[in-house]
């Protein structure tokens, strides 16, 4: 028996964190969590190769964070929010991570949120009880 | 007795906190979503709360994916907000209510919701912004807190209705406290969000719009929908919307709209602010 097949595995572009991604990759997110603690900071920036070996993160998981690369984490398992905290210290916002993914530059990732907001005002101003400034 | 006056829902990014830390609030990018809290808090201050009951996820803070408690609250006295891994300077801790807490684990395991207890338990961005954006920062808070955390990270995560059915409990679990203490429920993430993936960056300020109406004069309809269904129209993190059905079931089924207000996006999200009242006429 494999993992089953979830109706939300069709979405596209979307690897929800589920039995099938938080099993294999519990070592990856063990050493993403640690990042909350200073000191394991310090220690993984002095020696990212030597800390994955201490925290027995291997192979592709290993290679995909020496080579900070967030998407193939995402695509093995690592928890989006886990992942911020290797992230955000390296100067990689939520933003410039979702540009990385789409292969776009962080500019065109925000202009598209804004094109996803377009004509908000109206449509609130038209619904009528809602505070519009 | 103890009396539940109301819910406010409000997204918890980090952003906020960083705006609130900052000094952004009226700054272009910031202002309108800002200024939109100015009738929550008009209407807080007004119904003085003794304790507000904040539901909403961990991120990796408290939990480790070692053990992920689907429901889990705080029963102790105080609550320390931590380093969630970006090296920011944590808030003043919140004073607790304990008795209280105790009382709604009892009440709600006596309701067949078999609640995790925590007698310590790190508070991150998703509990302590929405408290910020309502009450301003401050050495000691002039409020009591206590956490309800929701898995939203891991899933299986409970369904919409499985939230409005806690939110249920909650509220019996209130109304049978004994003491005079006057309660708001917090229901915080959300909107329509996601983080993660090519797809991320999905926002849909219908879907978020027709959920903020719902949620406040229909919520069978969003009880209806599937975690799938939300997922697929309003991204994974949009998920957390689901927490706002705590605060809705623990509410009267015609509790006062007093304010709506929505902003999208503010960093990658769609924000929503209601304000129900739970004893106008």
């Amino acid at each position: 028996m494999g993992w089953q097949e979830r109706d939300y595995d069709s979405i596209p572009g979307t690897y929800v964190f589920d039995g099938k991604r938080a099993n294999p990759a519990y070592a990856l997110n063990k050493l993403l969590y640690t990042l909350n603690e200073e000191h394991c900071r310090l220690e993984f920036a002095a020696d990212p190769e030597a800390y994955c070996d201490k925290l027995g993160v291997k192979g592709e998981f290993k290679k995909a964070v020496l080579e900070e690369d967030f998407l193939g984490m995402l695509r093995m398992g690592a928890n989006i929010y886990f992942m911020a905290k290797m992230a955000i210290p390296r100067g990689t916002s939520v933003q410039d991570a979702g540009a990385a993914f789409q292969g776009i530059t962080t500019e065109e990732f925000i202009a598209n949120l804004q094109k996803r907001a377009e004509g908000l005002t109206d449509k609130i101003k038209s619904r009528g009880d809602y505070w519009n400034g | 007795m103890a009396k539940i006056i109301g819910g406010i829902t409000s997204s918890h990014i980090p952003a906020v906190g960083n705006a609130i830390s900052n000094n952004l609030q009226q700054e272009p990018y910031w202002k309108r979503f800002f200024d939109g809290y100015g009738p929550a808090k008009e209407w807080l201050k007004n119904a003085r709360p003794d304790v507000v009951i904040v539901v909403y996820n961990d991120h990796g803070l408290n939990f480790f994916l070692d053990t992920v408690p689907t429901f889990a609250l705080g029963c102790a006295d105080e609550y320390h907000n931590a380093d969630e891994g970006w090296g920011l300077k944590p808030v003043a801790p919140f004073k607790g209510n304990a008795p209280l807490s105790w009382h709604l684990a009892e009440s709600l395991v006596e309701q067949e919701f078999d609640i995790t207890m925590c007698q310590e338990m790190k508070v991150d961005h998703g509990f302590v912004n929405p408290i910020r954006a309502l009450y301003g920062d401050h050495e000691i808070w002039p409020v009591e807190a206590i956490p309800l955390a929701v898995n939203t990270v891991q899933h299986p995560v409970p369904t919409a209705r499985r939230c409005y059915k806690l939110g249920k409990a909650l509220g019996k679990a209130l109304e049978s406290y004994p003491e005079d203490t006057r309660v708001v429920i917090l229901g915080t993430g959300g909107m329509s969000h996601q983080l993660q993936g090519e797809r991320a960056g999905i926002i849909d300020t219908d879907f978020d719009l027709e959920c903020m109406d719902k949620i406040a004069t229909d919520p069978e309809w969003f009880a209806n929908l599937s975690n799938t269904d939300i997922m697929r129209i309003a991204g994974t993190e949009g998920i957390e919307t689901i927490m706002w059905m705590v605060m809705r079931g623990a509410l009267k089924d015609d509790a006062k709209v007093i304010h709506k207000h929505y902003h999208a996006p503010i960093s990658n999200t769609g924000a929503g602010v209601l304000v129900l009242d739970n004893e106008a006429e």
